[in-house]
């Protein structure tokens, strides 16, 4: 008995700290019509996803299977399932809350720590080789203007951004 | 003339020239100027948000701040910078409460996004600043031999609660650009289906099975090349099919090629101008049939 109530407590408490989340607030509306399955191009091509599951198994609780597991990195964002969702539940927004949380835990696929590490030290996401960057005059290209890393800097500093790779399998 | 600030984002001068320099090349011709900006950086696209999508709000609406501070509207190239700059633009300047809170992290950096601007792609400049017939008059080459598959990528139109930019499920801006150049846009399955390119780096796998079904799905309707807005659905695609044959052994030979492109080739612009042995998948056969 004890163990049930506990079960219903954890249930709660991850629906709630995934609406408390930016991106997170529409998961509850979801009803289980699977529309979204059905429009995903992943869940067409590998088993490994289906969004309509990941939303199932995030509102019965299952924390760790949702935040530790492969399937939240198998959304492509292309927005299909969030256009067509009758109950308009944003999924590929709650699907970047799921991934924000994960990450905040130091569960960060590798891409995304390089992605995270090329912002922090270059102000872009692809690194422009210097290669490329003499020939634009030979293209009759402009010079390419500088980013601006100094205010970037203070912003990735202000939300913690700047931290968040160095949580890398902290927690794994 | 109208001005916009330019938008370059991360992967076209990282990675395609030809894409910077023809687009440079038309919209000039078509009277619009382009404003390069000093600071800009990343866009904070879907890998970002998928890190923080406070932090993305904030980088995005930094970006925005630069052009306000320079009283100028924004014009993307890229699809995934249209949609970071465009979503976050609408939502703050809808929501008030989200717009304090970036604010507060702008705050470190000496910035404050008013909302002042907008944040275009810059088809919507030509159809609504240039014009269809100013595009129509200024056609020297027409592609009337072309049949393009025309392949806006995701994030052109999706969310369109957000990006407002056509119909999501029914599109028409794109189509009629590319027959506003004589082409035909030919229809092909699935033709409003993700290229799979963000899987790229996590699961190379699916996304090469995705990228593959629309080279698939075009080839079988007869395209003579897949046009593109977004870079990263390009190299997706164009690169792609150099994975395809090692991992499929398949060779399709589709070119693909952004609708920037087509539009300088169509103005006149000579091909040795364009830096097009940026293309994995040569583009012959396409040049030969603009004369």
């Amino acid at each position: 008995m004890a163990e049930e109530k506990q079960e219903k407590v954890t249930i709660v408490d991850f629906s709630k700290e995934i609406t408390s989340k930016l991106g997170g607030e529409t998961i509850t509306f979801c009803y289980q019509c699977g529309t979204c399955a059905s429009s995903c191009p992943v869940t067409k091509t590998t088993d490994r996803f289906n969004p309509r599951q990941v939303i199932r198994l995030a509102l019965l609780g299952q924390r760790d299977e949702v935040l530790k597991g492969d399937s939240i990195w198998l959304c492509a964002s292309c927005y299909n399932c969030q256009e067509r969702c009758p109950q308009k539940v944003e999924i590929a927004d709650v699907i970047y809350a799921l991934r924000n949380m994960a990450i905040s835990e130091g569960n960060i696929p590798n891409i995304y720590a390089e992605f995270a590490n090329a912002l922090i030290s270059e102000g872009r996401i692809v690194p422009i080789s210097k290669f490329l960057e003499k020939k634009r005059a030979d293209y009759g290209l402009p010079p390419l203007k500088p980013a601006g890393i100094e205010a970037l800097k203070k912003i990735l500093s202000a939300t913690g951004f700047d931290k968040i790779t160095a949580k890398k399998g902290e927690t794994q | 003339m109208t001005s916009y600030a330019l938008f370059l984002g991360c992967t076209i001068p990282a990675r395609q020239p030809q894409y910077e320099l023809s687009a440079r090349k038309a919209l000039t011709k078509l009277g619009i100027e382009l404003v390069d900006l000093e600071g800009m950086t990343c866009c904070a696209p879907p890998p970002l948000q998928s890190i923080d999508l406070e932090t993305s709000l904030a980088i995005a609406a930094n970006n925005i701040c630069i052009a306000e501070e320079a009283d100028l509207n924004i014009v993307t190239l890229c699809t995934g910078c249209f949609e970071s700059l465009a979503m976050a633009n609408t939502l703050l300047k809808e929501k008030t409460e989200l717009k304090a809170r970036v604010n507060k992290i702008l705050s470190n950096a000496g910035k404050e996004f008013k909302g002042n601007k907008e944040v275009r792609h810059y088809l919507q400049v030509l159809m609504e600043d240039v014009g269809l017939d100013r595009i129509k008059q200024s056609v020297v080459k027409p592609l009337n031999k072309l049949k393009v598959a025309a392949f806006s990528g995701c994030h052109l139109l999706r969310p369109s609660e957000l990006l407002r930019f056509d119909d999501p499920e029914r599109p028409r801006i794109f189509d009629t650009l590319i027959e506003a150049l004589g082409a035909k846009s030919i229809w092909y399955k699935n033709k409003l289906k993700c290229c799979g390119g963000l899987l790229r780096g996590y699961a190379d796998d699916v996304a090469l099975a995705i990228a593959r079904d629309k080279i698939v799905n075009a080839s079988n309707a007869g395209a003579d090349c897949i046009a593109t807005l977004c870079p990263f659905c390009f190299l997706t695609l164009d690169l792609g099919q150099m994975l395809i044959k090692t991992t499929y052994k398949e060779e399709y030979n589709m070119p693909i090629i952004h609708y920037a492109e087509l539009l300088s080739l169509s103005l006149g612009v000579e091909p040795k101008e364009l830096a097009l042995d940026f293309h994995k998948v040569k583009i012959d056969k396409v040049l030969e049939k603009i004369t």
